[in-house]
């Protein structure tokens, strides 16, 4: 693609396609559906962190007069040990199955166990309350320190840590140690001439979705069976629920619901094999959703880590050598996603010597989801705050010395290639050119800059443009709308099709009627289903240029496509777009174009945020008082909802950096399972959020696009970190920066 | 137990309905009288996805009973604007594209028109204090605060307009 | 030639951190490398996405090599 491409549609702020039902609240979410004579199924969870079942009796609760079926993991018939695609790392198909429910022992609070299905909510609660479990109660791992140690008490007794190409022999909680490495870090630490290093945690944390998991299912007696369910991607549903219960493909149909929020958590399935068996068995529909309590308990949350990084410099603020080594809590079972955080801590930087290790490690709970560039921010939170702390020490900028040290087209990534053109030296500078950068601090103010890099991906993405005789046209799409992604299809099948932007519809297809497509996730949605679109737009237009090339005893070669009309080149000829399909009956049947694609070449995302902070010192309250955030979209389609995903991304990474986080009793407990003390950031803790966009166009998308759905949570940890600690002068090790923590830092500075 | 018979209005329509006494308004609301528009976060008033009014007040649909609608005046989403128009704060929200997901946005419209009414002109710090009970985790607020005093505008301009 | 490189996990079998193989595209790729290194494990290696020339993908099944690609393994990544 041209560096400058003049566009009718794209860049524009339509109004999205979904607009009037969302705020009439027509629009159906995944606890929207009733159908007829359907049960409500409720789970039983572990009141322990870490117990054998030493028995298990549903008699009683079965017996209860409404009750009509209990699922346990002994229904899970068909499970060997396959490995499957999730949304984050790799996982077996077993663990999955013992995640969703128990077999012999519970691993976390909150674990479900029992799940059954009565005539209402109420009776299933009742009959939940009859299950007799004896528990044999073991010691809690709950954090990567003691759960590492040789004495640690072990979650899997068949676990054994791969390392790299070794697998050891005795088993542990540590299920894999990653290596990534170039150049000479020794060398390069003893050419610098200044060395930052430091420890740093960072705790666990929730996608924090409004919406809990929820679905409708009908589980039908000639096998062709119905899931209803709030998902990020309604194929992966399939694919797990299917593989789970041993069905064909075919016979299972997955409707994807408005989704209320994700953030990668909905990228896994917990209940939707569960209602399926509870269906299977009563033969009848099951209505299943989480209340809030089990959101938190029971699924994401994003990892927690503790790493130590090492940054070695010259004088003249070349960095020389980058080292570190991190460990990530995988919850339960393994799977963190401690190798992106490996992949991607150092990025930003075009640095010749690095070394980095990962641990994924098994504590004794939730097992971790998929969260927003998952591995990405505990990683660059570590590497941000030294790098600042290495421009204090310098006496340098800190959007100076990134620049200095920027990574650009070319350079040499620790994780393989070398990296294509990107954006990074143009989001610098433009922070560095803000307003906000150029405003003084006030007193008790403290300011933090940090980058964020993440890859993006692409993969398969399956679009249908059916053409009405009217003109309009409906685009099928297998990735559900998150955050308005119905608006850029909108646009860019606009753009191809040379027709306004509301004359086509965009849906989301179930299971049947679109065929295969990733989920939503890794930024991928406008980058890849965006490319299907484009592709699909084509193909109308291509048997458009023949239809009228037909009419006018010409090869479709002679026919041009200008502005949604044909134009015949050799003669005076036009038919436009709707007039091709008014009589397209009589040249061949209506049209519809297609584009199936696996996408490739997805561009990163790099993004710069700025942050101000002032704090009371006599309480250790932190408050936002501006913040900026720029990222690099290659081409924004939808600005508005660009610079949505920033801001947003933003306050979810102000959020982990100040408040959240999980807090556990010593039994293991959970003890802030609800949003009055799990404390995501409201409207009244923040200022507006200004968004930058930049637009370094990714040369492997047809209109530039990058996908900007992750990178804009990266930065903020360190932003706000580093903000605090410019405020209070005191090291900043530990997120959250909660007024207790941070009055601590103020006592202990003096 | 036996349920309860309530005669109550919900967005100026008469409605009557049978409910168990521990049933809360929302419960009724979206599985009796399928008005899924009100939403549920949390169950425990910390989220603000199901608000409503009862008797013009704003409440969270989870923390009241089924049967405590008797005799009052419900206001849900599904009672903002008109079968044919959107109201001036729905039609901001789309405009300041101030929804992603969506989940919250019913309750974040509901909210909207009870701050209007108290108070037509109100400051950015006192929309957000006011919205602080209704949670967001996709805009980070900046677009929802945005559409809300360009409603406010909006409204007071029209009013002005009016008299 | 194309120009393979291997990760930290990988030099542990191969003992070498790069090398140069005659292949025109990557099943023949596969077969080259698995000939020369026996000890790499084929069957994770299929299963890895690679990046010829800084350009990740998923799915090389069908891809073809330039005269001087350089070639990466990579493990598959996913978003949130």
């Amino acid at each position: 693609m041209s560096e400058a491409q003049n566009f009718k549609y794209i860049g524009r702020n339509t109004i999205r396609p979904d607009g009037f039902d969302k705020v009439t609240g027509r629009a159906n979410y995944g606890a929207d559906l009733t159908l007829p004579g359907m049960l409500w199924g409720k789970i039983l969870r572990s009141p322990h962190a870490h117990a054998n079942i030493k028995r298990l009796d549903t008699s009683k609760a079965e017996a209860l007069a409404g009750v009509h079926a209990v699922a346990t993991f002994a229904d899970f018939s068909a499970v060997g040990d396959e490995a499957i695609e999730g949304g984050e790392g790799s996982s077996t198909l077993l663990d999955l199955a013992r995640n969703i429910l128990a077999r012999d022992k519970v691993l976390y609070h909150g674990h479900a166990v029992v799940a059954i299905a009565a005539k209402t909510a109420a009776i299933a609660e009742q009959a939940l309350a009859l299950v007799e479990i004896d528990y044999e109660i073991l010691t809690p791992v709950l954090d990567v320190r003691t759960a590492m140690a040789a004495d640690a008490p072990l979650l899997h007794n068949d676990l054994y840590t791969q390392n790299g190409a070794d697998k050891a022999t005795t088993p542990s909680n540590v299920a894999a140690r990653h290596e990534f490495k170039m150049g000479d870090v020794a060398a390069g630490f003893a050419a610098a001439e200044i060395i930052v290093e430091r420890e740093f945690y960072t705790p666990t944390a929730h996608q924090g979705y409004i919406e809990p998991h929820a679905c409708t299912v009908r589980f039908d007696k000639d096998g062709q069976s119905m899931v209803w369910c709030s998902t990020q991607g309604h194929f992966d549903v399939r694919a797990s629920t299917a593989r789970l219960l041993g069905m064909e493909l075919g016979k299972l149909k997955v409707i994807a619901s408005e989704i209320g929020g994700g953030f990668g958590g909905k990228t896994t399935v917990y209940l939707e094999p569960v209602a399926l068996i509870l269906s299977r068995k009563s033969g009848r529909p099951v209505k299943m959703v989480m209340n809030r309590d089990e959101v938190f308990k029971a699924t994401g949350p994003g990892s927690a880590s503790r790493s130590w990084i090492k940054l070695g410099a010259k004088k003249d603020g070349t960095i020389t050598a980058m080292q570190g080594s991190l460990a990530y809590e995988a919850g339960a079972f393994k799977g963190s996603p401690v190798m992106m955080g490996c992949m991607t801590a150092f990025t930003p930087y075009a640095v010749p010597n690095m070394l980095i290790e990962g641990f994924d490690v098994v504590v004794n709970k939730a097992k971790v989801a998929a969260y927003r560039a998952p591995g990405a921010p505990q990683a660059e939170f570590a590497v941000e705050m030294l790098v600042n702390e290495l421009a204090l020490k310098l006496g340098r900028d800190p959007i100076d010395l990134r620049l200095q040290n920027a990574a650009k087209e070319g350079t040499q990534t620790i994780y393989g290639p070398k990296l294509k053109r990107v954006g990074l030296v143009e989001c610098l500078e433009a922070a560095r050119d803000s307003k906000h950068y150029q405003q003084a601090l006030a007193a008790n103010q403290g300011r933090g800059v940090a980058a964020g890099f993440w890859f993006n991906v692409g993969g398969q993405s399956s679009v249908t443009i059916n053409m009405n005789p009217d003109g309009t046209g409906t685009i099928v799409e297998g990735s559900p709308d998150i955050g308005g992604s119905r608006a850029s299809m909108q646009m860019m099948a606009a753009e191809a099709l040379g027709i306004a932007p509301a004359l086509l519809k965009p849906i989301i297809g179930d299971t049947e009627n679109v065929a295969f497509s990733a989920g939503t996730g890794g930024s991928r949605t406008t980058f890849a289903t965006g490319m299907a679109v484009i592709e699909a737009a084509e193909d109308v237009v291509r048997q458009m240029k023949q239809r009228a090339a037909s009419m006018w005893n010409v090869t479709a070669e002679q026919v041009d496509w200008v502005d949604g009309v044909a134009v015949n080149t050799a003669g005076e000829d036009r038919l436009s777009l709707a007039s091709i399909c008014a009589g397209a009956d009589r040249t061949g049947g209506q049209i519809s174009g297609r584009g199936n694609i696996n996408a490739r070449g997805a561009g990163p995302s790099f993004a710069v945020h700025v942050c101000d902070v002032a704090v009371d010192q006599e309480t250790g309250k932190v408050d936002i008082v501006r913040y900026t955030a720029v990222q690099d979209a290659g081409k924004a389609i939808h600005p508005a909802y660009v610079e949505g995903q920033f801001q947003g991304g933003a306050v979810q990474g102000i959020g982990w950096a100040l408040n959240e986080e999980y807090v556990y009793g010593a039994s293991g407990l959970l003890e802030n399972a609800g949003f009055l003390d799990y404390r995501i950031p409201v409207a009244s803790d923040l200022p507006m959020i200004d968004a930058i966009i930049v637009e370094v166009p990714n040369n492997f998308h047809p209109y530039g696009v990058r996908g900007v759905g992750e990178s804009g949570i990266i930065p903020p940890l360190a932003a706000v970190g580093y903000a605090v600690e410019n405020a209070i002068g005191a090291a900043v090790t530990d997120l959250p920066l909660s007024p207790p923590r941070v009055l601590q830092l103020v006592q202990d500075r003096g | 137990m036996a349920k309860l018979h309530i005669s109550t209005s919900i967005n100026g329509e008469a409605t009557e309905f049978l409910c168990e006494p521990h049933a809360t308004l929302l419960d009724v609301l979206r599985n009796d009288l399928q008005l899924t528009g009100t939403k549920e976060g949390c169950g425990s008033g910390d989220c603000g996805a199901c608000s409503v009014t009862v008797d013009g007040r704003l409440t969270c649909a989870c923390l009241v009973l089924g049967v405590e609608a008797q005799g009052r005046e419900i206001g849900t989403i599904e009672g903002v604007g008109s079968s044919d128009k959107l109201s001036v704060i729905q039609e901001k929200f789309l405009e300041h594209a101030a929804l992603q997901c969506g989940i919250c946005t019913p309750g974040l419209i509901v909210s909207t028109q009870a701050l209007l009414q108290q108070n037509p002109d109100p400051s950015e710090e006192q929309a957000r204090y006011f919205l602080a009970g209704n949670l967001c985790r996709c805009t980070g607020y900046d677009k929802i605060i945005r559409a809300v005093l360009d409603a406010a505008a909006t409204l007071r301009a029209e009013q002005q307009g009016a008299a | 030639m194309a120009r393979v490189c291997f990760s930290s996990a990988q030099q542990q079998l191969t003992g070498v951190a790069e090398c140069d193989i005659a292949a025109a595209d990557y099943r023949q790729l596969l077969g080259a490398i698995a000939q020369r290194f026996p000890r790499l494990d084929m069957a994770e290696l299929q299963k890895m996405a690679i990046a010829i020339d800084g350009e990740i993908i998923h799915e090389p099944l069908l891809e073809s090599l330039a005269e001087h690609s350089e070639v990466h393994f990579l493990h598959f990544i996913a978003g949130g």
